[in-house]
């Protein structure tokens, strides 16, 4: 699969004999960080260290959340060097640097390793070993189990992948704190169990791109219908999951209301995405752009909650 | 073996240019690592110190 979207792509720059060389600017090597995932990551870790209600020094966990966030780019950055074939073939992902031919591949890998390395002895400096251990778990998981794994040969690839999206939260947590509580965990559910009707719910009308990259997603290799009943049965589940903090104990009756109306949401337009006829995609649309509002709306909520001093 | 070896082609302005910008940024990025390290080090010492 990788030798035959391998030709797709364009000669790579910096070749002396070809006499071409790079002409990428510093922004493309921040483009190599997905910095839009790595927002997603700032935020989870940041509702876990304040959650986490550690003794942290305030300065050590904005070093920290940095720390954090360099890993989840760093990984971005080998995602983009293993994928680069698959990218060059998505018209989602064709722009990116190294498949539009501004980076080379080798360039892409020595960056994303070398900042693996720096966010983890940074983390494990201004934090601690267990915090450390995690985020090098989190990058190992999502490039080594994620991408050159399960990506290209099961469906469930963004099911069990969804992990290392997952563990920020508790990345922050054990920064903050020194522990990997229940309750930590309990966001890592939440997040995990978001990840593949979010995920789906794009593949459903970018089914084609996939199918050209030859990835396996869920709707290439299930259809339609499939992917359709399999996303409101992870909708059902995560409303549930949703409303557990308050459960617990760890969140208070703000965020039961509003993770109940979310997950209400969330129940309901799955459903629409069920019910749509097969080639009927503005459901699945509407329920991706929903889903981005439901994991913010969550964590933004838990983190007022902390903030505004609900829990002790 | 040496008269083999082709000169490379000297850097077009915008090629200039875009390297002036990456030695920039990453003068930058080592310049912030080294005052992160050194502040998280002494905040480290202070947390530590004897009161």
């Amino acid at each position: 699969m990788r030798a035959m979207s391998d030709a797709v792509m364009k000669p790579e720059p910096y070749s002396l004999a070809g006499q071409t060389y790079a002409l990428a600017g510093p922004e493309d090597y921040v483009a190599l960080l997905k910095p839009r995932v790595m927002s997603l990551v700032i935020f989870t870790a940041f509702v876990g260290m304040v959650a986490a209600q550690g003794d942290i020094n305030p300065l050590l966990g904005v070093v920290a959340l940095l720390a954090i966030a360099v890993g989840a780019g760093a990984s971005g950055a080998l995602n983009m060097w293993w994928d680069a074939d698959i990218d060059a073939v998505m018209k989602r992902t064709e722009a990116r640097p190294v498949p539009a031919g501004r980076i080379p591949r080798a360039e892409a890998a020595a960056f994303g390793g070398f900042l693996s390395a720096l966010s983890v002895a940074l983390l494990a400096l201004a934090a601690n070993y267990l915090a450390a251990g995690l985020l090098a778990f989190t990058i190992f998981f999502y490039v080594v189990i994620y991408s050159m794994w399960l990506k290209r040969t099961t469906p469930q690839n963004i099911v069990i992948g969804g992990a290392a999206g997952a563990l920020p939260p508790v990345v922050g947590w054990a920064a903050a704190s020194g522990t990997a509580p229940l309750e930590a965990w309990v966001l890592f559910a939440v997040i995990f169990l978001w990840t593949p009707p979010h995920f789906w719910a794009l593949a459903l009308y970018k089914r084609g791109d996939y199918e050209r990259a030859g990835v396996p997603m869920m709707p290439v290799v299930k259809g339609e219908a499939s992917t359709r009943r399999q996303i409101f049965a992870y909708a059902l589940v995560l409303a549930a999951t949703g409303v557990s903090p308050f459960l617990i104990g760890m969140a208070g009756f703000l965020y039961l209301g509003v993770s109940a109306v979310l997950g209400a949401g969330f129940i309901w337009l799955s459903w629409s995405v069920l019910k749509a006829g097969e080639g009927d995609y503005t459901s699945a649309k509407r329920l991706f752009g929903f889903s981005i509002l439901y994991l913010f709306g969550l964590f933004a909520t838990l983190l007022i909650e902390y903030l505004a001093g609900f829990h002790g | 073996m040496a008269e083999d070896f082709e000169p490379p082609r000297p850097l077009t302005p915008q090629e200039e240019n875009q390297r002036k910008r990456r030695n920039l940024a990453i003068a930058l990025s080592l310049g912030a690592f080294v005052v992160i390290v050194f502040v998280v080090t002494m905040l480290k010492l202070m947390a530590n110190a004897p009161q």
